[in-house]
């Protein structure tokens, strides 16, 4: 990474700054404040935590740092449980809104001029609704007399009806839904930028389609695909409210852990160890991502 | 024309203006309550009666106020927090300020039974002024219930839910617990027959043991889903509030749907429970909150209150103002005998609680 060259009198600096200070602001800083609770030790008072800056004189200052939450999170199976488990529904869901995203990105990259906003705004277009109101509404769909047991059974297809709701099967149906949009746009986004005449070079030279797609759109789309991944992994693995909306009992994850550690135990500095902990995991994929972008930069 | 808009808008700026200062002269009171657990009219006769305008706000869980008074700065004038353990804690917290009972002109008609009951967590009564009480028991779909088990079983016991034998029977018509692992916890040592206020780490186990058997036949673990799900005929068996319970059933009843619901205080025994006002340490304005306990108070204003909200209040001058239908109801104002069969929670302690907690995640998880 190149730092700015020092004092160069231009706004090019300042411009550089305004990204960096952004970050400092309501990234670094932030991260510090949780950083600092997370070291400190819980009582029963208002706020609910002792503060590390016990004492201030003579220009000493005395700490108390308590590392005990972090060792209770390697310590205790269930916290190593959760974050496992939350990785796993994240990548298992971000793998299912590929799967689903990328044929229908395609489509509409491929459709006429005409067809392609209209396509767009059906995706946008539940945005405008809440997204606590979407995810309620398909407890509606997905309960025991709900809208497709109730058809279902009047069909004659089943004659019980079929357990979807609080189940895996649900969570997963939430987060697909409810993600998808960060998977289809900047994959959009990616293939609308293809050159197609590489294609038609290809198919001059007697290349088949299916051929085509995997030796040249597939590979010129995979800045998209790791850019959709990222949108909808990162925060999956924070999700609180589909799990708790239309997870069973058994979804072990983060975003629920923390919600008991900080509303139940009232312990602020443990709640605030897990989310470091949950933000050193996130950070990793995102390094990845940068030094791939890195590479494919460099290789240019 | 330019002269004539330029006036009108000074004059709604005026107006604005005049608004403004109508508001900031009026007196405001911050009130932070249980939903559905007030009167329709409430809040409307207090607020023509003193000229006070009441700002109320409802959450669902005594975590979620506990949370917000620990922050600091709630803002909230009066809070209505379960006396145990939550009341209890946030004394030793020290994040409650004393009450006036000297200026409370209707404190004289509080029931003295419900008020002892509250003696050992706040001394002298200070600080807590009981509102309503209730049990926590099981609410069922008598109709479906009775389908899967037969006619002559015994309904009113624990066994239901944590009989593993039972509860896989009702497991497909559905069973919930409630998110709250106090109360599942003494209701599982209520149904081994064992001191339910025990949560030594060995007690914790038998407990756990009990409900990790139960467990694949429970379909969700949520403190008010219940009242809907009971009502639709979503659920079969529900661990619940009293007055939650009964609402689910007047819902049926409105619906027409023709789902029977029926509430049961088990013969092993039910936790009893009294929600207290309460004045938070750093309330804005606690005078209007004193104005609106004492209201609270009064017979002809808690009376209506128990007509709708189904839970029975600890005022005993009001009694005879509530509904013959209600006053009758075996779940909101129970026969002696089974207020001898009522658990008063302990407050266990700070270490007690995280082990509970951390317990409970793994029994909700099936870790």
């Amino acid at each position: 990474m190149k730092w700015p060259a020092l004092p160069r009198p231009e706004g090019r600096q300042f411009i550089i700054g305004i990204p960096w200070f952004w970050l400092a602001l309501f990234f670094l800083l932030p991260f510090l404040f949780v950083l600092k609770l997370s070291l400190s030790e819980s009582t029963l008072a208002q706020p609910p935590y002792l503060d590390i800056v016990r004492e201030f004189k003579d220009g000493l200052v005395v700490l108390a740092i308590n590392l005990g939450n972090y060792e209770l999170l390697l310590e205790d199976s269930l916290y190593v449980k959760a974050l496992i488990s939350s990785l796993e529904i994240a990548a298992f869901s971000t793998l299912l809104t590929l799967l689903l995203g990328y044929p229908m990105a395609y489509a509409i990259a491929r459709a006429p001029r005409h067809w392609r906003l209209p396509l767009m705004m059906l995706i946008i277009l539940p945005f405008w609704t809440s997204f606590l109101i979407r995810v309620y509404a398909w407890i509606g769909i997905l309960k025991n007399n709900g809208l497709i047991n109730q058809t279902l059974m009047a069909l004659g297809l089943i004659d019980s009806p079929l357990e979807m709701l609080h189940t895996p099967f649900a969570v997963y149906v939430g987060i697909v839904y409810s993600y998808l949009p960060f998977m289809v746009l900047p994959l959009y986004a990616t293939l609308i930028r293809l050159d197609m005449t590489l294609l038609e070079a290809a198919a001059d030279l007697g290349c088949r389609p299916w051929k085509q797609f995997l030796t040249i759109t597939l590979p010129l789309s995979l800045p998209g695909v790791l850019a959709g991944a990222m949108l909808v992994f990162i925060p999956v693995m924070g999700e609180f409210v589909i799990p708790d909306l239309l997870g069973g009992p058994n979804t072990l994850m983060l975003g629920k852990l923390m919600w008991t550690e900080f509303f139940s135990n009232k312990d602020w500095p443990l709640a605030s160890a897990l989310a470091a902990v949950l933000l050193v995991v996130l950070i990793i994929p995102f390094m990845l991502l940068r030094h791939f972008e890195r590479r494919s930069e460099e290789a240019q | 024309m330019k002269s004539w808009s330029f006036g009108l808008k000074a004059v709604a700026a005026a107006l604005a203006l005049g608004a403004a200062a109508q508001v900031a002269a009026q007196e405001e009171l911050h009130v932070y309550n249980w939903s559905d657990y007030i009167a329709e009219d409430t809040l409307e006769r207090f607020q023509q009666e003193t000229g006070i305008k009441v700002l109320y706000d409802v959450y669902d869980s005594n975590e979620v106020l506990e949370a917000k008074l620990l922050a600091g700065h709630s803002g909230y004038d009066l809070i209505f927090p379960t006396a145990r353990p939550f009341a209890d804690r946030q004394l030793k917290a020290g994040i409650l300020q004393p009450v006036n009972k000297e200026a409370l002109t209707h404190y004289a008609n509080l029931d003295p039974v419900i008020l002892g009951s509250l003696g050992d967590i706040d001394e002298g009564h200070n600080y807590l002024v009981p509102y309503m009480w209730g049990t926590t028991g099981i609410g069922i779909n008598v109709a479906k219930v009775r389908e899967v088990l037969g006619d002559d079983a015994e309904l009113d016991s624990w066994g239901l839910i944590f009989d593993p034998e039972v509860s896989a029977k009702l497991a497909g018509c559905g069973i919930s617990l409630m998110d709250d692992p106090t109360e599942v916890l003494i209701a599982a040592r209520a149904y081994l027959g064992k001191d339910p206020n025990d949560f030594s780490s060995e007690a914790l186990d038998e407990a756990a043991a009990v409900i990790n058997a139960a467990r694949p036949n429970i379909r969700y673990f949520h403190s008010s889903q219940y009242i809907n799900d009971l009502a639709n005929g979503d659920l079969c068996v529900a661990h619940g509030y009293s007055g939650d319970v009964l609402q689910a059933r007047d819902r049926a009843d409105e619906a027409g749907n023709g789902v029977e619901i029926a509430y049961l205080v088990p013969t092993e025994g039910a936790v009893v429970w009294t929600d207290v006002m309460a004045i938070p340490s750093d309330a804005p304005n606690p005078q209007a909150a004193q104005k609106f306990i004492d209201f609270l108070l009064r017979p002809d204003v808690i009376a209506p209150i128990t007509n709708y909200v189904a839970y029975a209040n600890a005022n005993a001058a009001a009694t005879e103002l509530v509904d013959e239908d209600i006053r009758q109801d075996p779940g909101i104002y129970p026969p002696q005998a089974t207020r001898e069969r009522f658990i008063t929670p302990k407050t266990p302690s700070n270490r007690e609680t995280k082990s509970i907690n951390r317990l409970w995640t793994r029994i909700k998880t099936g870790q």
